[in-house]
């Protein structure tokens, strides 16, 4: 990074680095949890959290926090995600490759429509 | 795009790194990497917190957990349970009242949701280290508004609007301060922040260096650009080493992105700091003696007038600022002077920090509006008294300062509010006191810090505050007379007014304040020989009471110099003349037979 000069790349810098600063501050709307247990991980877990990121970056969500938990105890459907929205009842997706990632965050997130046949579970166990 | 999912912020502070910070991030460290999520897994190393006494202190986000007195096992169960299960470790969060957990997130435990964060606004949040981190939290951006939107004289106007005043101790004006120097003839002038912070207790301008070095850099930037300055020192004193080596990584990364140096942004304005060295004295904090260090002298002070923006540093015209003073600069220039003054009162703008110690529960750095009472800073955000003890006074503004009794803890704390009382707002110290507490005690302990660091230029300083630590110690022995009280008091309005330099000015004021509120204290001390908080050794003696003693010898095995006499199950007796008073017995007498008492018994 040279000197900088303006105002543009001062907001570069800024947007740049905010996302990971944003990230410590609460007042999210809501998370999303992926199970990365032996089994998960396994199923290929790291490359769903991965996508989840790094849609999430692409569409600019900043209120949406990404958690890993250990295993839901679903490992036959895994990779598993659940979503919990405030006011929502949280729902547990299944099979959540990166694909199906990009696809519930597009629909459930962004257009608060859930994914139906992608559920597993809906409420908590 | 990194792929962080937590990011740990885990305090590196003073306080924090002596109770054991770095055994606890090498384990976090070493256990992320054994689950292999140091990918996904950010530990950031931050400023003080502000909740020393907790410490070490860390919060994970997003879910913003705060988690207290850590340990290397539990820094390894909460990299199992929580990290990797989302499971939230209870044993290590914020404990509210009788071991009750409180909520969470950290912005809701009460400690943390009354404050409000001006100057301290990115300490214990971001990385110190990172230039980028201080931007996205819009740092730099009043240099980028005040160099190319602002005239000098704008930017002058703004801080003066702001009412902003020095956070070193006087609380004078720091725009109007700006002007003087400004105006004041000269192509070259200086830029100096005070960071010698030589109040005992007080540790704010050290946990802004530390924790946001480049609020820091900035301000004095912007400063310099308003007054005319073409060079800036940091006088920071060597016991801050963390401080200086954050400090020195923060100049030369700002110095990457021309933030300093010739032509700052693209302007034609150019400017650099350097740091400057001091041995720690606490008169160097003064400022002319600052800016005789600097100049390689003897640290003394000097006769105002001419002040420093007329003949500072080398003799030109020279602008000097505390540290949190200029933390809260560009936020102001940033926001507008109204976004200041929407805190604190109509004279005393903004927030203010503070370093709560004593007898209080929650110690350590806490940044209030302005204007709130010491009821609700001592209680509400304090938490009170740790023992249930009753609080009986706050001592605040370090050895420069007064006492404050419970009877005005109603009072806002302002410069004005505090002064009208007796005691100063000064650099932020706020001592709590408790019955325990002896007031002829608390003045000598002040007296005692002021003989030691008198520079001995002027006499009434050099030798008045030591004639009157020798008069309160006379008194704490019960060796005073009532004589002896007019003499402190007559001295100590004597040095108030002939002494050379602040120090001295203001050494008498732990007297004159306890004078003030406690006179029954010291009459007490002298005419009956007692000391009523029992706290004075020569005027107690440790008694066991015969009635309740059970013999059990727990008092005689811990005695150190085997003052207990008696047998199994016999009542004991302490030899008053072998006792040290050290206080172990009642301390281990399991039944409260051993009692203090004032008068001594003869
Ligand atoms: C004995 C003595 C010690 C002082 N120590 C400090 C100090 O450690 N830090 C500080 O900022 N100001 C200290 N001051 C106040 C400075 O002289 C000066 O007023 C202050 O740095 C101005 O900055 P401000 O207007 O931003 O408060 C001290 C004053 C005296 C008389
Ligand atoms: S008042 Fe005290 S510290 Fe100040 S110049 Fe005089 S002797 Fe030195
Ligand atoms: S106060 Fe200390 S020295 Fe005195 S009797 Fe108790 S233990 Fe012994
Ligand atoms: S040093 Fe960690 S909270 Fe103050
Ligand atoms: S030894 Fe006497 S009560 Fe403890």
């Amino acid at each position: 990074m040279g000197k900088i000069k303006s105002l543009e790349e001062l907001m570069k810098i800024k947007e740049n680095t905010l996302k990971n600063v944003k990230m410590r501050e609460e007042g999210k709307r809501g998370r999303i949890i992926v199970a990365m247990g032996t089994c998960g991980i396994a199923a290929g877990a790291k490359d769903t959290l991965k996508a989840i990121v790094e849609t999430l970056s692409e569409l600019n969500i900043d209120d949406i926090s990404v958690v890993q938990s250990g295993c839901m105890g679903l490992c036959e459907v895994e990779p598993t995600i659940k979503v919990e929205l405030d006011g929502e009842v949280p729902v547990i997706y299944g099979h959540v490759t990166p694909e199906n990632a990009k696809r519930i965050i597009k629909s459930h997130i962004v257009a608060g429509e859930q994914v139906g046949e992608l559920i597993v579970k809906r409420g908590e166990e | 795009m990194p792929l962080t999912t937590n990011t740990i912020l885990i305090c590196a502070g003073g306080a924090c790194i002596s109770a054991g910070e770095e055994s606890v991030k090498d384990v976090l460290e070493r256990k992320i990497k054994e689950y292999n999520l140091q990918d996904t897994i950010n530990i950031v190393e931050t400023g003080c917190m502000g909740a020393c006494s907790l410490g070490p202190i860390m919060v994970i986000h997003p879910e913003g957990v705060y988690y207290q007195k850590l340990t290397p096992e539990a820094a390894e169960k909460i990299v199992e349970e929580h990290l990797l299960k989302g499971r939230v470790v209870e044993e290590y969060l914020y404990k509210g009242d009788k071991g009750k957990i409180v909520p969470q997130p950290q912005k809701e435990i009460p400690f943390f949701s009354r404050q409000v964060k001006v100057a301290t606004r990115n300490v214990g949040i971001i990385d110190p280290l990172n230039i980028d981190e201080y931007i996205a939290r819009d740092g730099y951006f009043a240099l980028h508004k005040a160099l190319k939107e602002m005239t000098p004289e704008q930017v002058i106007e703004v801080v003066k609007e702001s009412g902003l005043r020095g956070r070193g101790g006087a609380g004078f004006p720091t725009g109007l301060k700006w002007e003087f120097a400004r105006k004041s003839p000269g192509d070259e002038k200086y830029m100096i922040c005070n960071a010698d912070e030589g109040d005992p207790g007080a540790f704010m301008d050290r946990s802004i260096l530390e924790g946001d070095p480049h609020s820091i850099i900035e301000a004095m930037t912007i400063a310099a650009y308003a007054i005319g300055a073409t060079k800036g020192f940091v006088y920071v004193r060597a016991e801050y080493p963390i401080a200086i080596e954050r400090l020195t990584v923060a100049l030369n990364q700002a110095r990457e992105y021309g933030f300093l140096g010739e032509n700052i942004l693209g302007t034609d304005f150019s400017f650099d700091i350097e740091i400057r060295i001091g041995a720690g004295a606490f008169v160097c904090g003064e400022e002319t003696a600052l800016m005789h260090s600097i100049e390689g002298k003897r640290g003394q002070p000097r006769v105002k007038p001419p002040f420093p923006a007329q003949k500072g540093l080398w003799g030109k015209p020279s602008n000097i600022n505390n540290v949190e003073t200029l933390a809260c600069v560009p936020p102001i220039i940033y926001h507008g002077p109204q976004w200041f003054r929407q805190w604190g009162t109509e004279k005393s703008p903004g927030t203010k920090v503070f370093a709560l110690a004593g007898k209080v529960k929650n110690t350590g750095l806490v940044e209030v509006p302005m204007g709130i009472t010491l009821r609700e800073l001592i209680y509400e955000i304090g938490g009170g008294s740790p023992t249930g003890k009753k609080i009986k006074a706050v001592q605040t503004g370090g050895p420069s300062g007064g006492v404050i009794p419970e009877e005005y803890f109603d009072t806002p704390v302002d410069y004005e509010s505090l002064q009208q009382l007796g005691a100063i707002v000064g650099s932020g110290g706020m001592i709590v006191l408790d019955e325990d507490d002896c007031m002829v005690d608390v003045a000598k302990f002040f007296l005692e810090f002021t003989v030691d660091e008198s520079c001995g230029k002027c006499t009434p300083c050099r030798e008045g505050t030591k004639k009157m630590y020798e008069i309160l110690d006379k008194i704490t022995k019960g060796e005073g007379t009532e004589e002896d009280i007019d003499i402190l008091e007559n001295l100590a309005n004597v040095i108030k007014d002939s002494s050379l330099c602040g120090l001295g000015q203001t050494a008498p004021n732990p007297v004159l304040s306890t004078l003030r509120y406690y006179r029954d204290e010291y009459l007490a001390h002298v005419r009956d020989k007692t000391c009523p908080a029992k706290k004075c050794k020569d005027l107690i003696s440790y008694v066991i009471n015969p009635e309740k003693c059970v013999g059990c010898t727990a008092c005689a095995r811990v005695c150190p110099v085997n003052a207990i006499n008696g047998e199994v199950k016999k009542v004991h007796e302490i030899d008053q003349d072998a006792c040290v008073k050290c206080g172990s017995c009642i301390e281990v007498c399991r039944f409260g037979a051993i009692s203090k008492v004032t008068p001594a018994v003869q």
